[in-house]
């Protein structure tokens, strides 16, 4: 398969790999997907007081869409605040990377992926 | 731009010069072109005379009869042939078939069109090292059971299956057997004369002989009938109509006689291959062979590497042309049917790559193969999240994923 310059380069140089401490409640957590289905993505955000993601990392297990999903949406969200994060869409995603139909579903787990974190991370900040 | 290394000689050969050449004799009007159907000049008696040498060639390989070699299109056509053909002309004596789960798709979608035409088929689980034993293939037996379809090798993970353990079984219950040599022909030995194997499928561009050509045995004796799929001129006494292709033909013929003389000698190289790759890479951590260890072609390993997706090894793979069995390298996003009838996990199917050695492969290559391999495992499980909380010490198999 044919991939657009932009994958390759994400997947040859993928920004903000890492982990972050789960328990921190400045960092939200979103783990989205399945070993089964052959993508499993887990993007964390670092929120600061005034609630702009300072940070973010990723680690992801899946095709070179998944990972470069993934990898642009790190980049994506920093220096946004929850609100706008949660707005990112996938077809966003898919448009700037230009995904072929059979890999929509890539960027679907990215959309997918920030909510989770965002919600982590709201649920975390309510209960303190 | 330089060419990757070629390790998937699974998937298709390229045809060996020696036997391009000898095809290239058989197209322009200086060389052999005619109709071997041609019975009134000497174009026709030159074109004949080919191709009955190539039938020769071909039952050499098999140690059978080259009255029971018909030509066809490849092994696809040639397993179409033989179990609709069978089937249709047996049906009045019952309407059972056996096969396995792991048969190639020209096998598994002729049962699948034979079942809507009113046939009954059963589908062997191959063990969890993808062999179907005669056992299993006795234990199915039936009654109305006309015929038993088991491949010799598997493409995907290479292992071969006891087909003369098969045939006695078959031939003791009258029941025929066709076998789907496409992948063993020409890598291990068969004899038909000591097999009771009564139709086998082959397809020239496996064996580095030109794609388009095939060949299904049928025996003689004991006498196997078969309707014809493909009407016309009555061309390969009735079984398969059409003009012979000549240069296809003689380049199959050729592809038999040399894979027949060097077969012993390859066998011995492409093992050391094997086992020389698979030295570089077992101490990687969590790599599986698919397949049985022993009952293997000598070229041939799928692996399986945990917590990596196959599609992206590949990606990472940039110096080297493999297969994978993950979904994503397929249209319908099914991760291989083969793996997961072994029993795989979806994951480990996923993570599969097939490294297939040929005629061409040298040590080199292989050598280079286990430096990338090795790289792009390293790579792709820093930034894994299973490879993550597998060193973190959690069970995958308890996590609550969320299936999509």
């Amino acid at each position: 398969m044919a991939y657009s310059d932009k994958v390759l380069d994400h997947y040859e140089n993928p920004r903000n790999v890492g982990k972050m401490d789960a328990n921190d409640t400045n960092v939200g957590t979103g783990m989205v997907g399945a070993p089964a289905c052959g993508d499993v993505m887990r993007l964390q955000i670092k929120v600061n007081d005034e609630g702009v993601i300072e940070d973010a990392k990723f680690k992801t297990y899946g095709c070179g869409s998944a990972i470069a999903s993934s990898s642009l949406l790190t980049e994506w969200v920093k220096g946004k605040n929850l609100d706008e994060a949660e707005m990112i869409k996938n077809s966003d995603i898919a448009e700037e990377l230009a995904l072929p139909p059979v890999k929509i579903h890539c960027s679907v787990l990215a959309e997918d992926a920030i909510k989770a974190a965002v919600e982590d991370l709201r649920s975390k900040r309510a209960g303190v | 731009m330089q060419k990757p290394i070629y390790f998937d000689f699974f998937a298709t050969t390229p045809v060996d010069p020696r036997v391009a050449e000898k095809m290239m004799d058989c197209l322009t009007m200086e060389g052999n072109f005619g109709n071997a159907a041609s019975r009134s000049h000497l174009y026709g008696w030159k074109a004949e005379e080919a191709i009955e040498n190539a039938r020769r060639q071909v039952a050499d390989l098999i140690n059978a009869d080259p009255r029971e070699i018909v030509w066809t299109s490849g092994a696809t056509e040639s397993d179409n042939l033989a179990l609709k053909g069978v089937a249709h002309f047996y049906q009045k004596r019952g309407k059972h078939i056996i096969t396995s789960k792991i048969e190639h798709k020209a096998v598994l979608d002729s049962c699948r069109q034979l079942e809507r035409e009113g046939f009954d088929v059963t589908y062997l689980d191959p063990g969890s090292n993808g062999l179907t034993t005669p056992e299993a293939v006795a234990n199915a037996l039936r009654e109305d059971t006309i015929l038993v379809s088991i491949m010799h090798a598997n493409n995907e993970i290479g292992i071969v299956n006891d087909i003369a353990g098969i045939g006695e079984v078959t031939r003791n219950a009258g029941v025929l057997f066709h076998v789907d040599a496409a992948q063993s022909a020409g890598k291990v030995p068969i004899d038909l004369a000591l097999m009771k194997v009564d139709l086998m499928s082959f397809s020239a561009h496996k064996f580095y002989g030109p794609k388009g050509m095939g060949a299904l045995y049928v025996r003689r004796k004991p006498r196997v009938r078969l309707e014809a799929q493909i009407h016309g001129g009555g061309h390969e006494r009735g079984m398969r109509s059409g003009t012979l292709a000549t240069h296809q033909i003689v380049g199959m013929g050729a592809a038999a006689e040399i894979a027949g003389e060097e077969m012993a000698g390859e066998a011995v190289r492409l093992k050391a291959l094997r086992e020389r790759f698979w030295e570089g890479i077992s101490d990687i951590e969590e790599v599986h062979i698919n397949g049985d260890r022993e009952a293997r072609l000598p070229g041939a390993m799928n692996v399986s590497i945990a917590f990596v997706e196959g599609e992206s090894l590949i990606m990472s793979l940039k110096g080297l042309a493999v297969s994978s069995g993950s979904a994503c390298t397929s249209a319908s996003l099914e991760p291989s049917y083969v793996l997961r009838a072994l029993g795989l996990s979806d994951e480990l199917a996923h993570s599969s790559l097939r490294f297939s050695f040929g005629r061409f492969t040298t040590e080199q290559d292989v050598d280079t193969a286990v430096e990338q391999l090795r790289h792009a495992v390293e790579k792709l499980r820093e930034l894994s999240p299973l490879w993550d909380m597998y060193k973190d010490g959690v069970d995958l198999d308890q996590v609550q994923w969320a299936a999509h």
